[in-house]
């Protein structure tokens, strides 16, 4: 039993991502297929959308995989492919959205919320400490307190 | 000025729920297509066997048109059929199809058992480059193309009678006028 798991575990480690590239889709140059591989990885299935078309069994991701590999081929730049993707399905098919003016919140929100958040902290610890510790008792008071303790042990 | 301060956590979490409210009632499969108001992609597609005529780009220019991507293959396509039966009857505007990643037969067959609306059909066997020119996200979507031959509206999903009396009509009246 403790052997078989122990297997299992080995073999967990070892599987990489499973691609659905098939074997007959893929480029024969090994360095173009990489690139091709990374550029899909990037590139959201239009179907399935919270999966990439390498890793998505979807046909239209299928036809983009084939589509990224023919731009490969034929010797466009990785961003000449992600470009030629992206003029016919817009940003949205990127699954990280590009830094620009009407992504700014997108990617600057956290930020902002962050440095408010602290902004907020400081502030408030600022006061608390500027209020200080209160004045020490007078005697009068000790007195007091004194008279009230005495009185709670009697009863 | 502090009461305004401890209503803050309430305003950001109205905010929140006019997002998420939003969001429910949002399609995720609707994406909005970045080639309106760009010119239909330049496609020369093969015609169906019997067919005498494929389709290009030529063809969508000099008169408003409707460009549907279909399937023998998709379901949703046949549900639509008749509505672009009945288009085809009214005469207001020729629909071109794109047959995508059909085999070729099937199609024919298919259009031939089901009654043929196009005006012209293409064939786009995978990997659909035309379709992919398009921005086709499923089957079947429909495009409405100006005299110019400039794509003016994205429709995702069968045309039903309702979609075609108020979406694609009011949009092909005033792109005609």
């Amino acid at each position: 039993m403790r052997k078989a798991l122990a297997l299992c575990a080995c073999l967990l480690a070892l599987s990489g991502p499973v691609l659905a590239a098939d074997p007959d889709e893929m480029l024969k140059d090994p360095a173009q297929e990489a690139r091709a591989e990374k550029i899909g990885q990037g590139l959201r299935c239009l179907v399935c959308q919270s999966e990439s078309i390498e890793n998505s069994n979807a046909d239209l991701a299928r036809d983009l995989r084939v589509i990224v590999r023919e731009r490969v081929k034929a010797g466009d730049s990785d961003r000449q492919v992600v470009g030629y993707v992206v003029a016919r399905y817009g940003d949205y098919v990127l699954l990280k959205p590009p830094f620009k003016a009407r992504t700014l919140v997108l990617w600057g929100g956290p930020f902002a919320l962050l440095l408010g958040a602290l902004g907020v902290l400081v502030v408030f610890f600022r006061r608390r400490s500027a209020a200080g510790s209160p004045p020490p008792l007078t005697p009068e008071e000790i007195r007091r307190l004194d008279a009230l303790l005495k009185d709670s042990g009697n009863s | 000025m502090r009461r305004l301060l401890y209503l803050l956590p309430v305003l950001v979490l109205g905010v929140l729920a006019l997002f998420f409210m939003k969001g429910l009632e949002m399609d995720p499969h609707e994406i909005p297509s970045v080639l309106l108001n760009t010119p239909a992609p330049a496609i020369n597609l093969a015609a169906l066997p019997g067919h005498d005529h494929g389709l290009t780009t030529d063809d969508l220019k000099g008169r408003v048109s409707v460009v549907d991507i279909f399937g023998s293959w998709c379901v949703s396509c046949a549900q639509e059929h008749p509505t672009l039966l009945a288009i085809k009857e009214t005469g207001i505007v020729p629909i071109y199809g794109i047959d995508w990643r059909d085999d070729p037969v099937k199609g024919a067959e298919w259009l031939k058992k089901n009654g043929d609306p196009y005006e012209r059909v293409g064939l786009d066997p995978a990997p659909g480059h035309a379709s992919v020119d398009f921005g086709v996200t499923g089957a079947p979507e429909s495009f409405i193309v100006d005299k110019g031959g400039i794509i003016r509206w994205k429709h995702i999903g069968p045309i039903t009678p309702e979609v075609w009396e108020t979406e694609l009509l009011p949009k092909i009246r005033e792109l005609q006028k």
